[in-house]
């Protein structure tokens, strides 16, 4: 087994994410089963190999692309508090976080 | 006739006063009012936005004025894909009711060609499946076979493609979601390589490997809108400054002498014997052609699924950290603001998602990271170091794009790793960054659509299209 009850509980809580107790244990078994067939990457010896992080040709990086730093307008703030569940502009509500 | 409108049949008609752009846009809504019942394609319909443009177009071609190369063309966007003013799910039921403030650069510069919006496309929640079967709004079906499915996660953009529903749709695709779709759909379809089109606009899933591309009912329909969407936006650093080749153009010349390699790791078990028969008459035609055939080797093709399904996870346990409740879409009331957190992505993701989440964390986890995260990027290192030294020996490589047809809705929904298998083909392309195609290569008992797939080198989307081209030309779809 490669992937216990309580690693779940406590990855969803790194997650934040609810789960109900039908799904820690479906999520356990087909986890298990995913987690075990990735195993076969440790047939391959990879020592030695560069972590591939992106795709990108060095000439193509974000780091050789970024554009000059100057200010572009950008007056998108109304519409995008527009969408919020909890909004009072300029600013979105959130449960008080004090406590914590 | 549904089937019959390609991009240069819309121009020569507006241009010929046969019909207006509105009279097109209101004759694909009519369609689309007939079908999607059944079909399930679209999730919103964007008939306000499609008849201003339409009507814009209409102007032009009063005024005798140039039009541009889309024009009036009606095209349907991925849900995946923000539309400003238009409702934008993911089929997700997080993000049910929320309006983009602004257009994805794809969907800014289809409009600025020309195109006619229609609506917007079902998916696999956040673009995570290979059926559309995890979307939040029921799945899609598959036109040319009903009780199965269209293939995902872009099935509704290929459905409504193959249906006659638009004349073109853009999709995504992070693992296979365009070219399986595409394959399933019994329609071209493809991928730039990573970088050539903006992913500004597309709503993250693992952002290494997902890219924006086209479906069409023709090669050249895909050429042209690739042609439109491709380029470098200021606003995703990732899109690269290469520039972009006349697709259509280059599309044109004689594939006499191009070194096709055949990976023999493509055609291993698990294919299913009709696939086989399809792609080795559908290699017939290509030899046929005057191609030069030379079967190669490609080492780590195995294990590109599960190398997929660390990085893709991964990206994804991090990107969709942002549906928290606070600034867009749902929210459930807690105690605390963790509470709320936890309760509105319990209640919001589906069960897909919420899996994938739940193994991208553990892959990115203390104690953990090394063993799978690192392990997938190396790994993922090697499999694009088998493209690079395929590509130094042929100019093209082809495959299947799927290992089966089309399956029957629920064949594969109790099964995860059954479906995610289902991605073998495709998902290696995905990882190299790579561009590929999915082109028609008969049907399985004149009923079950199979693809081709081709991959060139990195920003060689010219020789993939003249290639499908070529192919498409010589009668591939009717092997």
């Amino acid at each position: 087994m490669k992937i216990s009850r309580e690693d779940v509980e406590k990855v969803a809580e790194l997650a934040n994410l609810d789960l109900s107790e039908a799904e820690l244990e479906m999520y356990r078994t087909q986890i298990d089963e995913i987690l075990e067939y990735i195993g076969k990457l440790n047939e391959l010896d990879t020592a030695g190999v560069e972590p591939m992080a992106q795709v990108l040709a060095e000439d193509q990086s974000a780091d050789a692309t970024l554009r000059e730093d100057e200010t572009v307008l950008c007056d998108v703030a109304p519409r995008i508090l527009e969408q919020a569940p909890d909004a009072e502009a300029p600013y979105f509500r959130a449960p008080k976080v004090i406590e914590r | 006739m549904s089937a019959a409108w390609t991009i240069d049949g819309v121009r020569e008609a507006l241009g010929t006063k046969k019909t207006s752009a509105r009279e097109l846009a209101s004759d694909f809504f009519r369609r689309i009012g007939e079908r999607n019942q059944d079909l399930n394609a679209f999730l919103t319909l964007s008939e306000e936005r499609a008849y201003a443009q339409a009507d814009r177009i209409d102007a032009l071609v009063r005024a005798g004025r140039p039009l541009p190369p889309l024009a009036g063309v009606p095209v349907a966007i991925k849900d995946v894909i923000s539309t400003r003013g238009v409702r934008t799910t993911c089929a997700s039921k997080i993000l049910e009711n929320y309006i983009p403030p602004y257009d994805a650069t794809a969907v800014e510069r289809l409009e600025a060609a020309g195109a006619v919006i229609l609506g917007k496309t079902n998916c696999d929640e956040f673009a995570m499946g290979s059926s559309t079967e995890n979307s939040a709004y029921g799945p899609v079906r598959n036109p040319e076979s009903t009780d199965r499915v269209p293939g995902g996660s872009s099935g509704g953009s290929a459905a409504a493609v193959a249906a006659g529903l638009a004349v073109a749709s853009l999709g995504t695709d992070t693992g296979g979601s365009i070219r399986q779709p595409g394959s399933f759909c019994g329609i071209p379809a493809m991928m730039g390589s990573y970088g050539r089109v903006s992913r500004y606009g597309l709503i993250a899933f693992a952002s290494s490997l997902d890219r924006i591309g086209p479906f069409a009912t023709n090669t050249r329909d895909v050429a042209a809108v690739m042609g439109v969407i491709a380029g470098r936006d200021t606003n995703d650093s990732t899109s690269t400054t290469a520039p972009v080749p006349d697709y259509r153009a280059a599309m044109e010349k004689p594939v006499k002498g191009l070194r096709i390699g055949i990976p023999k790791e493509y055609f291993g078990a698990g294919m299913d014997d009709g696939v086989r028969k399809k792609i080795e008459a559908g290699i017939e035609v290509l030899k046929k052609l005057g191609c030069e055939l030379r079967e190669i080797h490609m080492a780590h093709t195995d294990y590109a699924i599960a190398t997929y399904y660390i990085i893709a996870t991964a990206e994804a346990s991090s990107n969709l950290a942002r549906y928290d409740g606070v600034r867009y879409g749902l929210r459930v009331e807690g105690d605390s603001l963790l509470a709320m957190y936890r309760k509105t992505r319990g209640a919001g993701f589906g069960a897909e998602v919420k899996r994938r989440i739940v193994l991208g964390t553990y892959v990115l986890s203390a104690g953990y990271y090394d063993a799978y995260y690192l392990k997938g990027q190396k790994v993922r290192a090697l499999i694009a170091r088998d493209f690079r030294d395929a590509f130094g020996k042929v100019d093209v490589l082809v495959t299947p794009t799927s290992p089966v047809p089309p399956f029957l809705l629920g064949e594969r929904t109790s099964d995860p790793l059954q479906m995610y298998l289902a991605d073998i083909y495709t998902v290696t392309g995905s990882l190299a960054g790579v561009p590929g195609i999915s082109v028609p290569c008969g049907k399985i008992c004149g009923k079950l659509p199979v693809g081709l797939q081709i991959f060139g080198p990195a920003f060689g989307e010219a020789r993939v299209l003249q290639l499908a081209h070529a192919f498409e030309q010589a009668g591939g779809a009717s092997v």
